[in-house]
C-alpha cells in the first residue's frame, strides 16, 4: 500500500570539511529516525566515503539510507547525485577522485574530513582536497550518474553560490536532471513561481544538513510502496501513481505539488 | 577599437564567429558567474571569463556582447563552438589569464568598471 515517506535527499557527514563533527554515522540515523524520516541520502563533498558506515549503522532500523554525494562540476555548479547501492557510488566516486583537482587538504583552513566507521570511530583522516572543484562539467558528470544507475539532482537552484542557476544563468535546457532541488529558504510553491521555465521538472527540498540540528529540515514527502531508491526513482517520474509532494499529504490522494 | 584590432593586438584564438571581427568594442565586463552576467554585463560590452559551457552563447545573445574573451588559453567546448556558429557569436581566447587580459584591454581603451 502506498502511503506518505518524508526523505532528506542531502546532507553531509563529517567527511565533508565544512560539516560539523557531530555529523557522525550513529548520531545522523539516531536524529533522522527520532524526526521519523523514512530515507535519508548521504551527500558529502566530492567523496561517498562515509556512506556505507551510515547504511551499517542504520541496518535493522528500517531508515534507508541512499549512498551518494554532492560534486562540483567545473563551472562550480553543485550537483547531488544518488544510488541505490554502494558499488555505483564508489564507481562516480572513483571517476570523481580521478578528475578533481589536485591538492591536500588544509584542515586548519577547511575542516576535518574524517572517515568514520558505523561504530562512529575515527578510521582515518581523507587527505583530498575535497573542498575543491572537479573537471567534470555538468553535462559529462549527469551523463556518468545516469551510466551508474543514479540519479541527477542540481542542488539549491535557488541560491547564488554554487548552483547551477548562479553559475550558469538558467538550467540547460537538454541538462537530462532527475530533479531540482531548492534550499529551504523558498517554499516549492514560491519557487515554482519564481522558476517557471522548469515547470517540468520535479522540484524537491532538502536540508542540506552540516549540523545534526539542521538535519531533516524541508523533507520531501514520497509517496510510494516503501523507501527505496526505486520507489524515490518512480516517484520522481510520477508512475504507477506515485508522487512527490512538498507538504505531507493530509489524505490519501491530495493534490500533487 | 575593433574585436579584430584587439584579437591582433593580444594575440588572440579565434574560435567563433569570424564574420563578427568587425564590431566595435568599448566596454568590457568580467565575471565567471552567468547570472552576474545576465543581470549585469553592459549591453554590447566584451566578455572576459573561464566559463566555456554552451550557455556562454546564450548569454552572450541575450545581452547582445560584442565577443567573448576565454582566458588561460581554455578552449571552448565542442558543442559550445557550435552553438556560437549559429547564433553568430565571437569566441576567443587568450593564453594570459582574466587579470591581464582585462589589463591589457584597459590599455587599449576599452573601458569597463
Amino acid at each position: 500500500m502506498r502511503r506518505p515517506l518524508a526523505a532528506d535527499l542531502h546532507l553531509h557527514t563529517c567527511l565533508s570539511p565544512c560539516a560539523s563533527l557531530e555529523m557522525t554515522p550513529r548520531k545522523i540515523v539516531a536524529r533522522a529516525r527520532e524526526l521519523g524520516l523514512a530515507m535519508i541520502a548521504v551527500t558529502d563533498h566530492n567523496s561517498a566515503e562515509n556512506a556505507d558506515a551510515v547504511r551499517q549503522a542504520a541496518r535493522g532500523s528500517g531508515l534507508c539510507v541512499l549512498p551518494g554525494m554532492e560534486v562540483t562540476t567545473v563551472e562550480e555548479a553543485h550537483l547531488v547525485a544518488l544510488f541505490g547501492e554502494g558499488e555505483a557510488a564508489r564507481s562516480l566516486q572513483e571517476l570523481v577522485y580521478d578528475r578533481l583537482q589536485p591538492g591536500e587538504n588544509d584542515e586548519e583552513l577547511f575542516g576535518l574530513q574524517v572517515v568514520a566507521t558505523a561504530d562512529d570511530e575515527v578510521e582515518r583522516f581523507e587527505g583530498r582536497l575535497l573542498i575543491g572543484a572537479t573537471t567534470l562539467s555538468v553535462g559529462e558528470l549527469v551523463e556518468a550518474v545516469h551510466a551508474r544507475g543514479g540519479l541527477a539532482i542540481a542542488a539549491h537552484i535557488d541560491r547564488e553560490a554554487y548552483s547551477l542557476v548562479g553559475q550558469l544563468g538558467f538550467i540547460p535546457p537538454d541538462l537530462a536532471l532527475d530533479a531540482v532541488e531548492i534550499s529551504g529558504a523558498l517554499d516549492v510553491a514560491a519557487a515554482r513561481a519564481r522558476f517557471p521555465e522548469y515547470r517540468g521538472r520535479p522540484f524537491v527540498t532538502a536540508s542540506d544538513a552540516h549540523a545534526l540540528a539542521e538535519l531533516g529540515r524541508h523533507p520531501v514527502w514520497i509517496e510510494a510502496e516503501e523507501a527505496s531508491f526505486t520507489e524515490l526513482s518512480a516517484a520522481l517520474r510520477g508512475e504507477g501513481g506515485r508522487r512527490i509532494f512538498a507538504r505531507r499529504p493530509a489524505t490519501p490522494g491530495a493534490a500533487p505539488q | 577599437m575593433t574585436l579584430r584590432e584587439i584579437s591582433d593586438r593580444l594575440g588572440l584564438t579565434v574560435h567563433s564567429g569570424c564574420d563578427r571581427l568587425d564590431t566595435e568594442v568599448t566596454r568590457g565586463y568580467m565575471s565567471d558567474m552567468l547570472s552576474d552576467v545576465m543581470g549585469n554585463a553592459p549591453i554590447g560590452s566584451l566578455w572576459i571569463t573561464m566559463q566555456k559551457h554552451k550557455n556562454i552563447v546564450a548569454v552572450a545573445v541575450m545581452k547582445s556582447l560584442a565577443g567573448i574573451v576565454l582566458v588561460k588559453g581554455r578552449a571552448p567546448d565542442e558543442d559550445t563552438v557550435a552553438a556560437a556558429e549559429e547564433e553568430g557569436v565571437a569566441i576567443l581566447s587568450s593564453a594570459q589569464g582574466a587579470f591581464a587580459t582585462a589589463a591589457r584591454l584597459h590599455e587599449l581603451g576599452v573601458a569597463g568598471d
